[in-house]
């Protein structure tokens, strides 16, 4: 906020206090979700939900979301949509499948190779929507289709017929950089918390928690970069600009096509590091990966803040939006509620967080 | 043509002409602005003040005729270069974001950073306080650099728009009817920014269609109608009543004047 005294002060302002100050922020709706949610939790759900083995066991799926929806958050900010996340999911899974298994390449190759070749699907995405100038969401509509089949024809023509390639594991075992991708960090640290009894263990002194599942690092650490670059670089406010009104944009001369194509390949990118995390973990691809995963990212962004229509929203609200996801799929199976009111449980949180956004934004602009 | 002796113009155009297929939109207008003085081009819809003022900025190439900024000969291919060379446009969309704040907006596209390499960032510390000072120079106090452009008033935004040409370097400031859509007290805080620029030693390119607007703040009149230059008055050698004649092309308004009862 500003350190010095206006001169005058124009008497029809009024002083704004703190609490609407934070308001404003976009982010303040996903970290009430996150408050409410555990609320309802903690009252209905068992109490080792909130144990440091129930804590990891929510935040490795909302990690996985959470790596793709901050992705998301960023296109959606930048005033894009990309419907086609999903099956890169996939898409890039085959990649890294192939690479690994098929040709033998090792990790240091094959990861490199899964993120540029998503990094060229998305450059491919973001020409023909800035070229052509149709909405997003039709021509990544396509590619939703198009990955999802070719990440089939591809998985058969790489397994001779089989939908699933597996053998991942048995290929990556002894390679190095397998540790950065999969399993969990900081085992070191946690077998020396279990020894000095700061953390459960199980009767024959082995921790309950292993580590930090590796996922939930490089969720952190995507939700840090993304929101460092979204409120303290220029490139920040381009990508703001861009999504709130692309001709100003140009016209101030920020370079909007190329801020949108960094956009879809990032966002590309962020499906590929899901695809790299999850096929390592599980050591097989199949061609349902990351179905319907696009949907889920773009409603964790909502809830994060992001407004449907571009130029607003945040990062670190879709890092907490993620967290909401993780915290429902998972947290239902600690009650006595039926699981399958996660679905009823996703769309009431979409709807109300679509009216909540609705009414941040009107504040924000003073619009009646 | 009156052109003042004390100043050489900073822009001048000289029978400009620019026709778009078969249309004849400019038939040879003259034109220059001098440092300091507001500049007013009148006209009435569909005279060419708007292709006039896109030839001026560098949006059209002209068909014929020079343009001369600061004594040189010069051709513009695109509104970036006639920015860099100091000439800015105000649009009436104004390139302004309203979910933005007043400060990012200032800064679009120019960023100022601090830092280097990956490290490398947005300076929104001084970001901020350029903004709160530019912005008090033309007399609004903003509730903080981070108010969204979107709870500005029309004059404040038009403000906020100049006050951003002003800072970043402008000479000649073109201004494509900043009045036509304001109240009266926002138009008057226009005109007094325009007043502030003008004595700055920017020379100001105001468009406008109202005649009290021009009157306001002006130091020389141009009218155009129909593709070309009318004549150029300065300052108390024209009445507001001969300006709009001239405009309307001379005889067809009389008419409607007299049975209106010199409202228009």
């Amino acid at each position: 906020m500003a350190t010095e005294t206006p001169t005058t002060t124009d008497e029809r302002i009024k002083t704004e206090s703190f609490m609407a100050g934070l308001m404003k922020r976009p982010e303040l709706g996903a970290i009430a979700g996150v408050v409410l949610v555990t609320l309802f939790f903690l009252a209905t759900a068992d109490a080792s939900m909130f144990t440091l083995a129930g804590v990891m066991n929510f935040m490795s799926p909302a990690a996985q979301l959470g790596i793709l929806a901050v992705g998301a958050a960023l296109l959606m900010i930048g005033g894009e949509f990309d419907l086609s996340l999903g099956s890169m999911i996939a898409f890039a899974g085959l990649v890294f499948g192939a690479c690994v298994v098929t040709f033998g390449l090792p990790l240091f190759v094959a990861i490199p190779a899964t993120l540029g070749f998503a990094a060229l699907c998305g450059f491919a995405n973001g020409q023909i929507v800035v070229r052509s100038g149709l909405p997003s969401f039709i021509v990544t509509l396509a590619f939703l289709f198009i990955y999802r089949g070719l990440s089939l024809v591809g998985l058969k023509w790489a397994t001779g017929g089989s939908t699933q390639l597996r053998g991942v594991r048995d290929a990556t075992e002894n390679d190095f950089l397998a540790r950065f991708f999969s399993g969990d960090a900081f085992q070191g640290t946690f077998t020396a918390l279990a020894e000095a009894g700061v953390i459960d263990t199980f009767n024959n002194g082995v921790p309950k928690v292993p580590g930090v599942p590796v996922e939930i690092l490089w969720f952190i650490l995507v939700a840090v970069i993304a929101t460092y670059v979204l409120l303290r670089t220029p490139a920040g406010n381009w990508i703001f600009a861009s999504g709130g009104d692309s001709n100003a944009a140009t016209n101030s001369g920020v370079p909007v096509r190329r801020v949108k194509l960094s956009l879809f390949m990032l966002t590309a990118c962020c499906a590929a590091l899901v695809a790299i995390i999850t096929v390592l973990d599980s050591g097989s691809t199949d061609a349902r990966r990351g179905f319907q995963k696009e949907f889920e990212a773009i409603i964790a962004a909502v809830i994060g803040g992001c407004l449907l229509t571009g130029g607003y929203g945040s990062a670190i609200g879709a890092f907490f939006g993620a967290i909401i996801f993780g915290m429902v799929l998972i947290g239902l199976s600690y009650t006595q509620i039926d699981q399958d009111w996660y679905l009823v449980f996703l769309g009431g949180m979409l709807l109300i967080a679509v009216l909540f956004n609705n009414m941040i934004r009107k504040r924000v602009t003073g619009e009646r | 043509m009156n052109t003042r002796s004390e100043h050489a113009p900073l822009v001048h155009m000289q029978d400009i002409e620019k026709h778009f297929g078969n249309v004849i939109a400019l038939a040879g207008v003259s034109f220059d602005v001098t440092p300091g003085e507001c500049h007013c081009l009148l006209g009435d819809n569909g005279a060419g003040k708007s292709t006039f003022i896109k030839t001026m900025s560098g949006v059209h190439k002209p068909t014929k005729g020079e343009i001369y900024f600061e004594g040189k000969p010069m051709s513009f291919d695109s509104p970036r270069d006639a920015m860099e060379a100091g000439i800015a446009t105000v649009f009436q969309d104004l390139a302004m974001i309203p979910l933005m704040s007043v400060s990012r907006n200032f800064f679009m596209g120019r960023e100022p950073t601090k830092g280097s390499g990956i490290l490398k960032r947005f300076d929104t510390d001084t970001a901020n306080e350029i903004t709160m000072e530019e912005m008090r120079k033309m007399g609004i106090n903003l509730r903080g650099p981070d108010q969204a452009v979107g709870t500005l008033s029309g004059g404040e935004r038009q403000t906020v728009a100049i006050a951003r040409a002003v800072h970043f370097g402008a000479k000649v400031l073109i201004l494509d009817e900043p009045t036509s859509a304001l109240g009266v007290r926002q138009t008057a805080n226009v005109l007094s920014t325009v007043d502030k620029v003008r004595k700055q030693g920017i020379g100001v390119v105001f468009i406008t269609h109202n005649v009290r607007h021009a009157m306001a703040v002006g130091d020389r009149f141009t009218v155009l109608n129909r593709g070309k230059t009318l004549g150029t008055a300065q300052r108390g050698q024209i009445t507001p009543e001969e300006l709009q004649d001239l405009m309307a092309g001379g005889q067809d308004l009389v008419e409607l004047e007299g049975s209106l009862g010199g409202t228009v």
